[in-house]
């Protein structure tokens, strides 16, 4: 790689420069279309050369969409609320119960547990739809349906087994030498998980829990079916925007920049420990 | 010398997905002493030190630590200091942190702590890199790091898995004479694994022979070495390794000897009974001298080639019948150059197996010693 000619450093940078047009020319486009009116979207041919306007942005915070049709209200800002309370209540809880699980199964072989922890795996490979027909109906008759919890705890479907089969190989990754050394040395086991695991496994775990977060984030099928307008996530409450008089670019432009913007946040910051955390077993401490 | 029960095993055995690594293993290490374990790799010895921490649990027998019953005693209540063969520092926290460790779990104040560490730490020429994190450590002080956690809380049993075998030569010459003055020093139980011969007889005060999961034998330093209970001990200390011949013992009536190249070779008065039996007779390479032709008792043989090691050479020789022998010397003597040489020797460090079960072969009147012993 040292002794490359400049030919193939050229080639290199423009093979970079395509991929990451590729890829990133949506975000651009929509980025830039939020910033325009319906009229300017949908000009034929269509111009980079626009006036910029806030008026999409201005319509989903004071939650007024003003069209040629009337007033229509939408609840875009409290759609963002419910993904965010969505989100981050089902990694909290699927933290929770996953990293101790992730140890359990990692450190100690119990009857079953390889089953376990497979038919927990199993669940991301099933698809959704066939567990919500009869999860609808569990959760009308127990009263779960359209609240918060019932949601966060559907939301584990996602979230637990991505964590607990992350996690579970960073635990693995740690010598348990390291932990015995530090029980030996008169520690309960209980010291041991919070003083030497789970610092250890810390990259895995903010690796696992950022995962889980994006697809808990991203999550429309769940919320589509069990959740009613004033739980919706903003994956589902964009929906709302293909209105009786015509589909509101615009808005839907401005409501994908704001829903996109904390979990590319959250990616930008946890970066390092994501690049870190996912190339496994070579963080060994 | 402070005495009083330190580690007591009764009939500890462990088995693994029906694999028995540890076989009825019984061992006792009074306060005080140092006991090298000693075996090839795969004997147990690691588990059996594991036995001992707590961190696994025997399937059958018995670990007592001062004299208490460990069965349902967690590792961190049996106030054992344990030093891994990995060293299993504790990669997130500086070496004065991992030191620290033991006297941070019986929650003395910062002040003792830090005396606590610095104390050992001096012992141990590690003072200067206390700030360091582990990985910032050479393998040398990884492993002195390692040794002083161990130490740090002052237990009164200390489990030291070769902490040895992952340092250079230097160090590890070094440590093989330091360790002997700070074992004596803390005066615990000792047991001290080790798969190097030198170090078990240079640091032990006993050795114990680990085996497939059986103690072979238990002994001193020098019982080890001059009467070795079987042909597998007998190979395993000692360099160059035990000249070992196959022989049948005769008797001329009055004593038995064994036929080597036509000479006999005289055994212990003790030994009658294994005459006419296959056995092995086991001769160390330095019960073996080259002398001039003509000399009674010499075996005579071909030189084949001499390896000058330091303190002695030694020499491969080939005697008539084709069977190699090594002949050990202090160097700087004479000795013989290529071809035909005579070699005496003195039988009275000779041991004798049975070829078949590759037990050694009491003499007899020690073997009644022996019973008369135990009686007593």
């Amino acid at each position: 790689m040292e002794h490359e000619s400049r030919l193939e450093r050229w080639l290199r940078g423009i093979a970079l420069a395509l991929v990451v047009t590729f890829f990133m020319f949506p975000i651009v486009w929509i980025v830039l279309m939020s910033f325009q009116t319906n009229e300017t979207i949908l000009r034929m041919p269509p111009s980079l050369l626009f006036t910029p306007t806030l008026s999409n942005y201005e319509a989903l915070i004071t939650g007024r969409l003003v069209s040629n049709a009337g007033v229509l209200e939408i609840e875009f800002m409290s759609n963002l609320m419910n993904s965010a309370i969505l989100s981050v209540g089902s990694v909290t809880i699927a933290l929770l119960l996953g990293v101790p699980a992730a140890y359990a199964f990692a450190r100690h072989q119990f009857r079953g547990s390889e089953d376990i922890a497979f038919t927990l795996l199993s669940f991301r490979f099933a698809p959704p739809l066939l567990v919500l027909l009869p999860l609808t109906l569990y959760f009308q008759e127990l009263g779960l349906a359209d609240t918060y919890v019932g949601l966060i705890w559907v939301y584990q479907l996602i979230c637990l087994p991505l964590i607990l089969w992350i996690v579970r190989g960073y635990f693995e990754d740690i010598s348990p030498d390291v932990e015995y050394a530090y029980r030996i040395s008169g520690h309960s086991w209980w010291a041991t998980f919070r003083d030497i695991a789970l610092p250890l496994a810390r990259p895995g775990i903010a690796a696992a829990g950022l995962l889980a977060f994006i697809f808990a984030w991203n999550n429309f099928i769940f919320a589509l079916v069990l959740a009613s307008a004033d739980k919706q996530p903003v994956t589902v409450g964009a929906l709302a925007f293909v209105t009786a008089s015509g589909i509101q670019y615009g808005q839907i432009a401005a409501a994908i920049v704001l829903s996109i913007a904390p979990t590319l946040a959250l990616a930008l910051y946890a970066q390092r420990y994501l690049v870190e955390g996912l190339s496994l077993g070579a963080v060994k401490g | 010398m402070m005495t009083g029960p330190g580690i007591e095993l009764v009939d500890v055995t462990k088995r693994f997905k029906g694999q028995t690594v540890l076989d009825g293993v019984s061992l006792a290490v009074p306060q005080g002493e140092t006991v090298a374990l000693f075996g090839p790799s795969g004997a147990g010895k690691t588990v059996l030190l594991r036995l001992i921490a707590g961190v696994i649990e025997p399937d059958a027998g018995q670990v007592r630590l001062g004299g208490r019953d460990m069965a349902a005693v967690p590792p961190e209540d049996r106030g054992v200091g344990m030093a891994f063969q990995n060293f299993a520092l504790f990669p997130h926290r500086s070496a004065f942190e991992n030191i620290a460790s033991p006297l941070e779990a019986r929650r003395h104040s910062a002040g003792a702590m830090r005396a606590g560490v610095e104390t050992v730490a001096r012992m141990l020429k590690i003072d200067h890199v206390l700030g360091h994190a582990p990985r910032a450590l050479s393998n040398g002080q990884k492993q002195r790091t390692a040794l002083a956690r161990a130490l740090a809380g002052r237990p009164k049993i200390l489990l030291l898995d070769d902490p040895l075998c992952n340092v250079d030569a230097k160090l590890r010459f070094e440590m093989r004479l330091e360790l002997p003055r700070l074992l004596a020093e803390e005066q615990a139980a000792t047991l001290y694994v080790t798969q190097d011969y030198r170090e078990a007889m240079a640091l032990g005060d006993r050795i114990a022979i680990l085996d497939r999961g059986r103690l072979v034998q238990i002994g001193t330093p020098a019982d080890i070495y001059f009467a070795p209970a079987t042909i597998q001990v007998a190979r395993l200390f000692g360099d160059p390794t035990i000249n070992l011949l196959d022989v049948i013992p005769e008797t001329d009536g009055r004593r038995p000897f064994a036929r080597l190249s036509d000479t006999r070779a005289p055994l212990d008065t003790g030994l009658v009974h294994a005459v006419g039996r296959p056995c092995v007779l086991g001769l160390r390479p330095e019960a073996l001298r080259f002398v001039a032709a003509g000399t009674a008792g010499a075996v005579p043989v071909t030189v084949e080639a001499e390896t000058p090691l330091n303190e002695k050479t030694v020499t491969l020789a080939v005697t008539k019948r084709g069977r190699e022998i090594l002949v050990s010397r202090p160097s700087g003597t004479p000795g013989p150059v290529d071809g035909p040489a005579h070699v005496g020797i003195d039988a009275s460090h000779a041991v004798l197996f049975d070829r078949s079960s590759g037990d050694r072969i009491v003499p007899k009147a020690d073997a009644d010693a022996h019973k008369r012993g135990a009686a007593a």
